[in-house]
């Protein structure tokens, strides 16, 4: 086969795995949607695959938290088939609840230089809105330039894609984590709002923006706001946002006025380029 | 030895998002609360000691970072802070309590298998001085539903020590045959909420006569819930003895079934090819294109969402989601169309037992988004409308759009096919809920009907759902239809109304012990499909439900002799024929008076000059005009990825579309798209029914077209909300409307492809005896096909010194509008067909498809004035018109207010480039049309009178603060609005 194999998690209650799967084939991949219960039957095995996608959703309808319920599936189900996933390097990407998930297991931000382990205690966490309710909204994303991750590596446009989630304010234990987060280059993408209007439809990663995006640009009230972050390795990379709903176009909400620009796919289009390395 | 502990998880200082709960508070007129604290409670039950339940808060219980716990053995004191009330409330025993389920099974996963059993509740504290009764008042109408929840002021008790009696489940004989009286047989009616009237009592008393036997209540309700009015629209098939009152005499006539001589016949007369299913299935069903069908279903979800705004409006959306999958298909975008009193009415002007118009808004868009968000269809089109008359009686239409391949929903149930249950368990939740729907409320009704209201969980139906379009792509089941009104009596009765079907509803999977067959038979617990299965297909479906964690049950086969064999273990508990069940119900004969009311038109204009920039402005801000974004933010309308034209539009994302546009994801490598859009408007009703239907479908046609819909395939569905037809006037109106539909619909040559009817949407205060309907509601939403999405048009003005264009003709017609509201009229000239509106909307789709409209808006509420502002607000630009060059109808002389503020239907505006006005021009050519002026840079909206003098100008921002300035949370982050 010549296209990466991907893997796009369901777990109960997924349901952004079409559109995950969609924007991973578009970007040379081989999407297959696999509910857990495949993996637990054995029907499946994680490691035939070569990049991780876990999409967003609600699994387990968000009891007991965001996330929480799918991440105990991960570190207590599935831990030893992903964390010799993620050891190996292999992309995983987890968007929305499955970046919730992610960064509840551990994963995200992961531990500290040198460690063995590819999961740490959570310190850092994703909760409920500062609007308290559920945000449905475009949000436009700056990538750092510096820093690990494989799947923001070279992107000269903002990314512009919708946010649609209730818990997605990222929130520190204490300063110091935040501080690690950004001294290590583990922010990898920011909420940011042009400093000039105008600009609103240039997408071009060097329009100036504001010190702070502020809601509703920063949608749900993340400190340094936070879209996305990745471990120390740059191969597990979660954020809020929807990239995959923004691959054709005609997705723009100003496409009818003949905007374009900031296409999510870029993000599965590196993911894909990084698995190819493990065919 | 096991042990219950309790377990509060409590957020950190700082964490505790902003409360809706204390304006839900103030909006029952309690003032003390300060401050509310939540805290998630959970009681665990195991061999396990404090090293596990420390465990399992690290792992589970417990999110680090914004969250403390603090756990104890249960039967401690727990400490209350000084100043506070703390209220707690927790599931009933035996409620499905999901949370605690997944607890169970995550903490058996983490390797704490000693945890027994867990129960979920919820711990509030209440800071203030509150009065003992208030507290009370605060828990009964806010805290807890008595159907599912048990409450303690103080600390809660946890009922995992408890077991539960075993109940005796058996059927009652209920004595009918021998009673003559009628008002015995009445009472006996009423007392089961049977809902029967004489005649139909006596039809059933007949039926048992001839059996030699006394019924069952299994079989009563099985009849009284199909007889009901939500299912079998007794009204709307029944024979109408019609009058008509109006200036030009009085008219007689019989009419026998209002769906037969206006409905369906409008569908059949406009003979649509594309139009797969009308009025049969779930849902209608019509050609996206050679390899897909699209459906589409409207229902109401009235009732339950006046007592239980969130339970009743989310339960709403999950029905309507199972109609789309009873007919197959995928659902892929939600519709809702909400009614609530003004949000400022004075506590004391509600009548006894009514919810305040805020508590119902808050919860019923909570409901919505919940459901919606949850399943991951997005929702896409609809409107909030206010009005006094919806304060006893608010309206929550919700609506489904499915795509499914052509041919992939099967309809042939065959004898010795199994009766398969698939998804949630059988509870008492939601009993009675169709009878229920068809009878009036009181200010008792929040007390006795507490079993009547439903309780949602999204995952479960997404799970089955799932697993069902696997089934259907495997063809597994002959037949499938989903438990709604009347739960598996109706959904198994319907399926096999030609077969017949034995039934063993011990086999049913119960939520808790102690349900009635009856009761089993009845529920309307939600988040259930019945699918008729071919017994060697069994196997494979089971292999899929497994493979989606949803339960699947065989409960019973499907005959061949057209009877209904009801058992419960030994018991038979039921016995009839499906021919007596589904046509043994007389039809019904009832009155209807139309009398045309006498408003009158105001005799001279209300405002001129200046007022009408005021009067502008006042409507643009006016709560049913004004910027939804606030709460359409909260639905997800982007999941799935096929919102091609979004709910908001233009430069910053915030101008109101026409319709929605949506491109399935299925369908990639078709340019094809579906458009979405509604008309609704019932000021007009109150003046004439009939004019109302015609301006919705009118509305409705002009919301697809403007996006670019072809107008030859656009089709419709009619959602009445109406008062009782046992009532006259009532009746007279809605034949009235259904006169207008069918006028409406042949005017357009769009069909009707489905529609469902609320009735008995009346109020009585026992108090003072007075009954007030809701006012005459009919919805019509409207599905259009795209040909191409090169072709879509949005209503943002695009570029300066762009020509702009309205099409159709303006007529004084300001009966029911919003500018005549401003001025506390009514008035009596209201919109009617417009004779060139089809021509009108044939043409407008040309230009579009030619390329030559870069954006176009529908005159609706609020007329050309409100049209012109909202396009130049989502364009962030501005624009100068001329009325002079309005083209008028009718025979009254000009006045620029009725020219600004008509609301004529039939009308566009329309920005065109200055080098395609040629182009224009000559598709135009032959409708009204007028160059009224063009699109402008500058910061003034300014308008020019008769005479080319400057009636008024009014700045941007005013009209960006009338619109969208009570949003909050700051527009553009504090930086102000950018004009």
């Amino acid at each position: 086969m010549s296209e990466p194999r991907v893997m796009i998690m369901h777990a109960p209650g997924t349901n952004r795995d079409r559109e995950a799967a969609q924007a991973s084939e578009l970007a040379g991949g081989a999407p297959e949607i696999v509910h857990i219960n495949q993996l637990i039957a054995g029907n499946r095995e994680l490691k035939a695959y070569q990049m991780l996608v876990l999409p967003g959703g609600f699994s387990y309808a968000d009891d007991l938290g965001a996330g929480q319920l799918w991440a105990n599936d991960l570190v207590h189900r599935f831990r030893e088939s992903l964390d010799n996933f993620v050891r190996q390097g292999k992309p995983v990407m987890g968007i929305c609840n499955g970046f919730q998930a992610l960064v509840k297991a551990g994963y995200l931000p992961g531990p500290g230089d040198g460690a063995l382990q590819v999961r740490a205690e959570q310190r850092v966490t994703l909760t409920f809105n500062r609007s308290a309710h559920f945000e449905c909204r475009w949000a436009r994303l700056r990538a750092e330039e510096d820093g690990p991750c494989l799947f923001t590596q070279g992107l000269a446009e903002d990314i512009y894609c919708p946010v649609a989630h209730g818990e997605g304010r990222l929130a520190v234990a204490d300063e110091s984590v935040h501080q690690e987060l950004v001294e290590d280059n583990l922010v990898v993408l920011r909420y940011v709002a042009p400093r000039e209007p105008a600009d609103a439809g240039d997408f071009s990663a060097s329009v100036p923006v504001h010190e702070r995006a502020g809601y509703p640009h920063n949608p749900n009230g993340s400190v340094d706001d936070i879209a996305g972050i990745c471990n120390r390795a740059g191969n597990v990379f979660g954020l809020m946002p929807h990239p995959e709903d923004h691959i054709y176009p005609q997705q723009h909400p100003r496409w009818t006025r003949g905007e374009s620009g900031g296409l999510g796919l870029v993000l599965f289009q590196n993911g894909v380029e990084a698995a190819r390395d493990f065919m | 030895m096991d042990r219950v502990y309790r377990v509060e998880v409590i957020p950190l200082p700082g964490e505790m998002p902003e409360d809706y709960l204390l304006s839900d508070i103030a909006a029952l007129n309690i003032r003390g609360v300060q401050r509310v604290a939540r805290a998630d409670l959970y009681f665990l039950r195991g061999d396990i000691g404090e090293q596990e339940i420390k465990r399992l808060c690290d792992e589970l219980l417990v999110d680090p970072v914004v969250q403390r716990a603090r756990w104890g053995l249960a039967s401690e004191p727990v400490s209350t802070p000084e100043g506070a009330v703390r209220i707690e409330v927790g599931l009933l025993q035996g409620v499905t309590d999901t949370v605690a389920a997944n607890l169970l099974s995550h903490a058996h996963l983490l390797g704490v298998t000693d945890l027994h059993d867990a129960a979920s509740a919820q711990s509030y504290l209440l800071y203030g001085q509150l009065a003992e009764e208030e507290v009370e008042h605060i828990v009964e109408r806010l805290l807890y539903n008595d159907v599912i929840q048990y409450f303690e002021i103080g600390q809660l008790e946890s009922h995992l020590h408890v077991e539960l009696p075993p109940t005796e489940a058996r059927a009652e004989r209920i004595p009918l045959t021998q009673i003559e009286d009628e008002n015995e047989l009445l009472h006996l009616s009423h007392e089961r909420l049977l809902a029967l009237d004489v005649d139909e009592m006596r039809a059933v008393q007949r039926y048992f006569r001839e059996e030699g036997r006394e019924p069952t209540d299994v079989e009563l309700e099985s009849l009284a819930q199909t007889w009901s009015e939500h299912c079998i629209h007794k009204t709307f098939k029944g024979v109408i003895d019609y009058t008509e009152i109006t200036d030009e005499g009085t008219t007689r006539e019989r009419i026998d079934s209002l769906i037969a001589t206006y409905l369906s016949a409008a569908t059949d007369e406009v003979r649509k090819p594309w139009v797969r299913s009308a009025f049969v299935d779930n849902a209608g069903i019509v050609d996206f294109d050679d390899d897909y069908a699209v459906s589409f279903k409207v229902e109401t979800h009235n009732h339950p969402s006046a007592l239980e705004p969130f339970g009743g409006a989310n339960t709403g959306v999950g029905g309507v989601v199972r109609d789309v999958m009873g007919v197959s298909a995928r659902p892929i975008a939600n519709t809702d169309i909400l009614c609530f009193g003004p949000l400022d009415t004075e506590n004391g002007a509600l009548p006894a037992g009514v919810l305040h118009p805020r508590r119902i808004y808050n919860g019923v868009v909570a409901g919505i988004e919940d459901y919606g968000n949850k399943m991951g269809i997005p929702t896409v089109n609809g409107t909030i409308y206010f009005d006094p008359g919806y304060i006893t009686n608010p309206l929550v239409y919700c609506g489904c759009v499915g795509i499914a391949p052509k041919g992939a929903h099967p309809r042939a149930v065959q004898p010795g096919d199994l009766v398969v249950v698939l998804g949630g368990r059988t509870g008492r939740d939601g009993l009675h809920g169709a009878t229920f729907s068809s009878a009036k409320l009181t200010d008792q009704t929040g007390e006795v009907a507490g079993s009547a209201v439903q309780i949602g969980n999204p995952i479960e139906e997404k799970k089955m759902l799932d697993a069902i379009l696997e089934a259907r792509d495997e063809g597994l089941y002959t037949a499938i239809t989903d438990c709604g009104a009347g739960g598996l009596s109706s959904a198994v009765s319907e399926m096999g109304e030609e077969t017949g079907a034995t039934v063993h509803l011990e086999r049913v999977p119960l939520k808790y012990h102690g349900l009635q067959p009856w009761e089993i038979w009845l529920s309307e617990a939600q988040e259930r499909m019945v699918l008729a299965v071919p017994p060697e297909n069994r196997t494979r479906l089971r292999e899929i439900c497994e493979g989606y964690s949803v339960e699947m049950t065989v409960i019973g086969t499907f005959r061949d002799d057209a009877r209904l064999h009801i058992s419960y273990g030994d018991e038979v508990v039921g016995e009839m024929s499906m021919a007596f069940l589904h046509h043994g119900l007389p039809q019904r004969h009832l009155e209807g008076v139309w009398e045309q009311p006498d408003y009158r038109e105001p005799t001279e204009s209300l405002s001129e000059g200046e007022e009408l920039g005021d009067a502008l402005l006042r409507i643009l801000g006016h709560a049913n005009v004004r910027s939804k974004e606030d709460v359409v933010r909260r639905y997800d309308h982007e999941v799935q990825g096929g919102t091609v034209v979004k709910p908001f539009v233009g430069r910053r994302n915030d101008g109101p579309s026409d319709a929605t546009v949506l491109k399935p994801l299925e369908t990639a490598g078709s340019w094809r798209a579906i458009a979405l859009g509604c008309g609704f408007n019932p000021a007009y009703g109150q003046i004439d029914p009939h004019a109302m239907a015609v301006s919705a479908i009118d509305e409705a046609v002009r919301n697809v077209v403007a996006v670019g819909a072809d107008p030859e395939r656009i089709a419709i569905l009619d959602n009445f909300c109406w008062g009782s037809p046992e009532l006259p006037d009532r009746l007279g109106g809605l034949v009235r409307a259904c006169k207008g539909c069918y006028e409406g619909a042949l005017h357009y040559g769009v069909p009707f492809i489905s529609g469902k009817d609320s009735l008995n949407n009346e109020y009585t205060d026992r108090a003072t005896g007075q009954q007030v309907a809701v006012p005459p509601s009919l919805l019509i939403s409207a599905l259009g096909i795209v040909p191409d999405i090169h072709r879509v048009c949005t209503m943002d003005f695009k570029e300066t010194g762009d020509p702009l264009y309205i099409l159709g003709e303006t007529r004084r017609e300001l009966g029911g509008s919003r500018y005549y509201a401003l001025h506390d009229i009514v008035g009596q000239e209201v919109p009617r067909r417009a004779p060139d509106g089809p021509a009108t909307a044939r043409a407008l789709h040309r230009a579009i498809a030619a390329g030559t409209v870069r954006a176009c808006h529908d005159c609706s509420e609020g007329g050309l004035a409100v049209a012109l502002a909202e396009m130049a607000l989502a364009g962030r630009l501005s624009a100068s018109i001329f009325l002079s060059s309005v083209p008028l109808g009718g025979e009254q002389e000009f006045s620029a207010d009725w020219v600004l503020f008509s609301e004529s239907n039939g009308r566009y505006l329309v920005e065109v480039r200055e080098e395609d006005v040629g182009a224009f021009e000559e598709i135009v050519q032959d409708i009204p049309h007028g160059r009224l002026g063009h699109v402008n840079r500058g910061p003034y909206l300014v308008i020019y009178g008769a005479e080319k003098e400057t009636l008024f100008s009014l700045p941007m921002e005013a009209v960006a603060e009338a619109w969208r300035g009570h949003i909050g949370g700051g527009i553009d982050a504090g930086r102000g609005v950018n004009v």
